[in-house]
């Protein structure tokens, strides 16, 4: 059944890992525990291709480009464990922490106290995050990710590897997931096969605002960035609004000289645009804005009444 | 808070942090904080030149009611220790707490941050609105403790006559620092990617127009705290009523002695002995001032916050104005 896997995933990674054949029978039950625990009565061959998507916050890209920064001389890689939570259908990777290790030609360690150590630790303070996998920086999946994978395996069931090309090889910080499976003809030489699963950015709300705000570090020369006070923010955000505007604007000029064809989805959207603005009378609009307006008036009356009054206090205290 | 401009000679080193910490700090909350829970963690970084840099953070457990603080000590140590490992800077520089619509300024923050301060000058802390941060823009402040309130603090001298000596109002507990980005190149890239591949959509929370809810809350802090400011005057006030009730009744003591005296040497008798007069009259307890400042503090605070708030609300309906204009 594997076999058949084989020709219908793309871009799968194969190598050969040194399992003996006793291992194989130890192997076997794992595997259909796998299946059995994803809830799914399904074979292996659905799970893998349409795997369970990998959801990624960015607090965790964000750490492992800064261990892969601070990497001990003469490692070309950095690993770590990924802590999450899994659902049905998907797994969500909400913290990492990187875990030290030698990496040679021939050999492979790993601080396995360390990594135990860090987790407790971690459990401490979020208890309910899971060791589900591990990431490597780097492009391929070498043998020794085979190797490390068996160790997580161990820790969690059913672990995803998680790389991260921080070298930047093709030009872009390649992020995927991978899930491995076995494959090979049962009774010989059993290899281990990483299947790609997909991969998604999921935010938190706060998160994605606070995200928004550190995307515009991207575009200062000096990669600096303070935090700007209240209007300006309203100010910005308005600009922001206005640009998007200025788009949609554009194309519909362009559509209707006949530039670009007229699209029937865009068209609803634009519908759906259109009626969103309520139809209100002037003298009723007039009335709430007035009350609002005198809501905030009012409390930034107060306010200042406040801070005069304890000021004032303050004085006559310290006389 | 206002931004003090120190007149001394040491000028107040800015703070700059990562997009890592910022995310953790977003994400610890997000996780363990619910209502208005308190979470708090420890900044790790070093001080650079005349900065001072924040390159990691890692949360504190919730106090619990099982396990008492031995978890505390312990925990931070481990971590440290661990964290040395991978080569984070494992220097203490700081620690952040998240704050529930601006209410942070308290005796608790105010001994940590001292004795924080006391060991390591340039510590901060950093309070993180996770509710202001929801409603459209990351608030993160930083703060320190002003020179001559750490020098109250290690006196600990909290009479009325202290503070006056000291010369120390409300505006000058605090002093915000400001706090600047700044990532590495690889983050950059980072964040470069999540733009392209990340499908979120725009949502516009700081265009928002509705504000009767957070004013509500708000308005509410600050009544309870003015509440608790009056009960303190008051409570000020009896005693100095007591201090010159006492004046005066020390006063007529004396005269009395001395009319005595002088009637007693007409008499030709020896004068009564002088009494200590301290003894007879004790002075009344002077209420310590201290809890006074930080509540002072604190309406200032909620003051500050409510303004920003209602400025930036006013602008919205204006906008909202000319735009219905239009139709």
């Amino acid at each position: 059944m594997e076999s058949v896997r084989c020709g219908a995933v793309e871009d799968a990674v194969i190598s050969p890992a040194p399992i003996k054949p006793a291992c194989l029978f130890a192997c076997l039950p794992q595997t259909l525990l796998i299946s059995t625990t994803e809830g799914t009565v399904l074979s292996l061959l659905s799970m893998s291709v349409f795997g369970p998507v990998v959801k990624i916050h960015p607090v965790v890209l964000a750490s492992i480009c800064d261990s892969y920064e601070r990497r001990n001389e003469g490692a070309s890689r950095v690993i770590g464990t990924l802590l999450g939570t899994i659902d049905k259908h998907s797994i969500e990777v909400t913290n990492c922490f990187s875990v030290p290790h030698n990496e040679s030609e021939d050999e492979v360690a790993v601080d396995m106290e360390f990594a135990k150590n860090m987790y407790e630790l971690h459990k401490r303070v979020s208890p309910t995050e899971v060791i589900i996998g591990w990431y490597a920086t780097g492009f391929d999946i070498t043998e020794h990710s085979v190797l490390i994978h068996e160790y997580y395996s161990r820790e969690a069931s059913n672990p995803i590897h998680l790389t991260v090309d921080t070298a930047l090889q093709s030009g872009k910080m390649n992020i995927r997931a991978y899930v491995s499976a076995q494959m090979g003809v049962p009774g010989k030489t059993v290899g281990v096969m990483f299947t790609p699963l997909t991969v998604k950015y999921v935010y938190y709300d706060t998160e994605r605002i606070g995200v928004d705000l550190l995307q515009r570090t991207r575009l200062t020369p000096s990669r600096t960035n303070g935090l700007t006070s209240d209007l300006s923010q309203v100010g910005g955000a308005a600009a922001r609004v206005q640009d998007m505007l200025t788009t949609v604007l554009a194309y519909i000029e362009d559509v209707l000289s006949g530039k670009v064809t007229a699209d029937n989805s865009v068209g609803r959207f634009l519908m759906d645009l259109v009626n969103k603005v309520p139809t209100i009378s002037p003298e009723d609009f007039e009335n709430m804005l007035n009350s609002n307006i005198n809501d905030l008036l009012m409390v930034t009356y107060l306010s200042n009444l406040t801070q005069a009054q304890i000021a004032l206090n303050e004085k006559l205290v310290l006389l | 808070m206002f931004l003090i401009f120190s007149k001394l000679k040491k000028k107040t080193m800015d703070v700059y942090t990562t997009n890592l910490v910022v995310l953790k700090i977003i994400k610890h909350y997000q996780e363990e904080g619910q209502g208005s829970e308190v979470v708090q963690g420890v900044l790790l970084g070093l001080v650079v030149d005349d900065r001072l840099e924040i390159t990691n953070c890692f949360p504190f457990p919730q106090h619990t009611e099982d396990d008492a603080d031995f978890d505390e000590v312990q925990y931070q140590m481990e971590m440290m220790r661990s964290l040395r490992h991978v080569n984070i800077d494992h220097l203490h520089v700081g620690w952040y707490q998240s704050t529930y619509y601006g209410s942070f300024v308290s005796r608790a923050l105010l001994d940590s941050q001292f004795s924080y301060q006391h060991a390591i000058e340039e510590s901060v802390v950093l309070i993180y609105d996770p509710i202001k941060t929801a409603q459209g823009s990351l608030s993160l402040k930083a703060y320190r403790l002003t020179p001559k309130l750490m020098e109250i603090c290690k006196e600990k001298d909290f009479t009325p006559e202290g503070l006056k000596k000291a010369n120390i109002g409300f505006e000058q507990m605090f002093e915000e620092v400001p706090i600047v980005i700044k990532n590495s190149h690889l983050i950059n890239v980072l964040m470069w990617e999540l733009e392209d591949k990340s499908t979120v959509a725009d949502k516009h929370e700081l265009l928002n127009l509705s504000s009767s809810n957070h004013l509500e809350k708000s308005l509410q802090l600050l009544m309870d705290r003015v509440d608790d400011m009056s009960q303190d005057i008051v409570k000020y006030n009896t005693y100095s009523r007591n201090l010159s009730k006492q004046q005066q009744q020390k006063h007529q003591y004396l005269q009395r002695r001395q009319q005595e005296n002088a009637q007693r040497q007409s008499r030709g008798e020896p004068p009564l002995p002088e009494e200590d007069i301290s003894k007879l009259f004790k002075p009344p307890q002077p209420p310590p001032r201290m809890d006074t400042l930080l509540i002072a503090g604190q309406i200032n605070n909620y003051c500050q916050n409510v303004k920003e708030f209602t400025s930036q609300n006013l602008g919205k309906l204006f906008m909202a104005e000319a735009l219905q204009g239009h139709n």
